[in-house]
């Protein structure tokens, strides 16, 4: 039973957006880890208030919503 | 054993649909249970879902599980993404659901419950699904391209320019309608009013509270969000007894729509994260709380559907729109059975999540059947007022009489009791001060939503459910406008960026200015003559709105089918042409009525011609007198607007068909842009987690 509620309320962050930040850090260090003989190639980490912003910005460029 | 027993529950769900079916289709006279129409929607869904849409994915698609999707081979950890796809599909619903598959069924009860029915469930099933699935599908194979930037690789530069013009109208058109029904519900209702007003205050505080107080933190401020629009509806019924207040709150319609041209344009050039992005959290969080309370009423409830299965209305003499059953049941109800504004959504933005193309048939096929699922209970929520009453609220004054005496003579007439006291207790129960000729779908969904929460969960609290589900339809109404509008402004940013290029920029502020400026005079001028018009406007712009919609699913139809001909798919391309070819029937019949009909309800020149010559022999109040020059102008541009809809539609339909002959005669095509097969990499319980 708490297995389950944990995974929904996993569902509930990851749906919402809620984890955006914590998915983008899990993200950046698989990256960093497959280009680790070049750096530089990495642009540098955001801070969670700098990627919320870029995040939320680019989720409303375009058709996001409908009738 | 086992595939028996399967076997033997699948056919038990045939026949418990087909009975459900039936029995909606064949009951006469007597009135009949909502939860028939729930039980025949599910078990239609699931057979069409397991079978049909299986049949499509393995057979016609041919969907390879061993593909890697775009989101696995771009992953930037963006906006290409591979995403788990329960996931996917909560982003996808949300996308597709809007305010459409709530009013266009109930605007089309007045034909009876069965005719809107029967068209969500065949609609969505045979068409609308199968177009999400197989646009979700091409796109996904292409990079998650757009719908307009397949049309033009595959079939010619026609399709992309028709797609996007074709868009960018039914932008402006659907805005000014979805104006106009919040004006209706506000107009005179201090307590809708105010309430839809704290709506905005609220949407910046979640803003502000997710961008600067805890970043990032969605689920606390919309939690925070939802809290203070529930205490918005309670202090909504405090203001509207309140002497002073109340008086602030209390407008006619006019004013209300330039209220609403105001905030679209100042929602347009503010910046998203103020007030767009935290008004769409609260009302996708609105939407599936009120989605699923409604469907768990009606099962607690089991309410009774009081509207016949036909009306005399078939015959086109309806109150709320003028028009045949056929086309107009067809045309009214868009989103819900088909709409081609989905195909937007399935292109360019879904497939940039897919992690693997095996979630295509849940997430494009699955995501269209529980919106017609929305508008099944819509249709509910319309049917189960009784008819007197559900035409009471819904004729315009234009066609039953201002008074409250004439309007109710006029509906007995047609055979529907109501009385007026029945109509001021209504009025009174929902706190409202009147209920007559509160046109658009909204306030008699409201009274359908308010009285099904009200028998299953406490009948003391009507007013307020009432102004619960009127929040409820403007806050997504309200989302669908500021993001329609912005959408409009980018596409005409692109369009005008050809001409000149610095108005092509998205962030210099002039050009913002001027391009959000056009697109709200746009839809505002619309909005405007929906107001001034006597006859309430929505019966001129829903079936508009409907023409644009569904041409622009035929254009999503014509890229598909052309994709599966050119892939040597010719005995399957009836998957999409079936559907395309009704929707092109109904479409230009629609068109050719709405353009010539001698009948001043249906034809928009007949309607022009018949004021032109009341106007002139003086036979029209001063009041009507001094709007008709406007409405007459409206009639004869609604008429041009039709023909040029039509006309692209007709061109790329035929763009098509050149597609098909040239594939045949085995003459040069445009090369398939089907990105080559990679393979997977990604482990199932990786992706799943």
């Amino acid at each position: 039973m708490k297995t389950k509620l944990l995974s929904f309320w996993r569902m509930v962050r990851r749906l919402s957006g809620d984890d955006a930040y914590e998915q983008y850090l899990k993200h950046y260090a698989e990256t960093h880890a497959s280009i680790e003989d070049n750096p530089e190639a990495l642009p540098p980490l955001l801070s969670r208030e700098d990627f919320f912003k870029q995040w939320q910005d680019g989720k409303w460029t375009g058709v996001k919503r409908c009738c | 054993m086992h595939k028996h027993i399967k076997n033997i529950a699948w056919l038990i769900v045939a026949l418990l649909g087909a009975s459900a079916v039936s029995g909606i289709a064949l009951n006469r006279g007597e009135s009949i249970n909502a939860l028939w129409f729930i039980t025949a929607a599910v078990c239609v869904f699931a057979i069409a879902y397991r079978f049909y849409a299986t049949w499509i994915a393995v057979k016609v698609l041919v969907i390879d599980e061993t593909r890697a999707t775009p989101a696995e081979r771009l992953d930037n950890g963006r906006d290409f993404i591979p995403t788990n796809k329960w996931v996917v599909f909560g982003h996808h619903f949300a996308a597709i659901a809007g305010p459409g598959p709530l009013v266009g069924p109930t605007l089309a009860a007045q034909f009876g419950y069965l005719p809107g029915t029967l068209w969500i469930l065949v609609g969505a099933v045979l068409g609308g699904a199968v177009q999400d699935m197989v646009t979700l599908f091409f796109s996904t194979r292409r990079n998650g391209r757009s719908l307009g930037q397949m049309a033009r690789d595959e079939i010619g530069p026609i399709g992309g320019a028709a797609a996007l013009i074709g868009t960018f109208m039914i932008m402006i058109i659907l805005i000014a309608v979805l104006g106009l029904v919040v004006v209706n519900a506000m107009k005179h209702s201090p307590w809708a009013t105010s309430t839809v007003a704290a709506t905005i205050p609220i949407a910046m505080i979640v803003g502000f509270y997710m961008r600067n107080l805890r970043p990032g933190r969605v689920l606390e401020a919309s939690a925070l969000g939802v809290i203070l629009l529930l205490l918005a509806v309670v202090i909504g019924g405090w203001v509207d007894h309140h002497e002073g207040l109340r008086v602030l709150f209390d407008h006619e319609g006019l004013p209300l729509a330039w209220g609403i041209i105001a905030y679209g344009f100042a929602a347009a050039v503010m910046p998203v994260w103020l007030l767009l992005a935290p008004r769409d959290y609260l009302s996708t969080f609105m939407k599936l709380g009120t989605v699923i309370l409604l469907a768990i009423a009606i099962v607690i409830l089991r309410p009774e559907v009081q509207m016949p299965a036909l009306t005399q209305f078939t015959d086109g003499t309806g109150p709320i729109f003028g028009g045949k059953l056929f086309p107009f049941v067809f045309i009214t109800i868009a989103c819900g059975a088909i709409s081609g504004f989905h195909a937007l959504i399935a292109s360019g933005t879904t497939p940039k999540l897919l992690a693997n193309e095996r979630d295509i048939r849940m997430i494009g096929y699955g995501g269209m059947l529980l919106e017609s699922f929305v508008a099944i209970m819509a249709m509910i929520a319309a049917t189960v007022l009784e008819p007197g009453i559900f035409f009471a609220i819904n004729s315009p004054a234009g066609v039953v009489g201002a008074s409250a005496v004439d309007a109710v003579a006029k509906i007995n007439s047609w055979g529907y009791a109501v009385t007026v006291e029945q109509m001021n207790q209504l009025a009174k129960d929902m706190g409202e001060s009147t209920l007559f000729a509160r046109t658009g779908g909204a306030p008699s969904l409201a009274v359908g939503m308010a009285s099904i929460f009200g028998s299953a969960f406490g009948k003391s609290m009507l007013a307020l459910w009432y102004h619960f589900a009127i929040m409820f339809e403007a806050i997504f109404i309200l989302t669908t406008l500021d993001a329609g509008t912005r959408v409009g402004r980018f596409m005409l940013q692109d369009m005008l960026g050809n001409i000149w290029p610095k108005l092509g920029q998205t962030s210099w502020m002039p050009s913002v200015i001027f391009t959000s400026a056009l697109v709200v005079a746009g839809w505002g001028y619309f909005l405007y003559i929906g107001v001034i018009d006597p006859n309430g406007g929505v019966n001129i712009l829903w079936p508009l709105f409907g023409i644009a919609n569904q041409m622009l699913a035929a254009i999503a139809l014509c890229v598909a089918t052309g994709i599966l001909i050119k892939s040597g798919k010719l005995k399957y391309a009836w998957i999409t042409g079936l559907p395309l070819v009704w929707l092109v029937v109904i479409t230009t019949t629609a068109a050719w009525q709405k353009i010539f009909s001698t009948d001043i309800r249906v034809g928009f020149f007949a309607a022009a011609n018949d004021l032109t010559e009341k106007l002139a022999s003086g036979v029209l109040s001063a009041e009507k007198a001094a709007v008709a020059p406007q409405l007459i102008f409206n009639q004869q541009l609604d008429a041009y607007l039709t023909m040029f809809f039509i006309l692209v539609l007709w061109v790329v339909l035929m763009d098509m068909v050149r597609v098909t002959y040239y594939y045949l005669a085995d003459k040069q095509l445009l090369p398939s842009t089907e990105s080559p097969h990679e393979p997977s990499r990604l482990v199932e319980d990786w992706v799943r987690d």
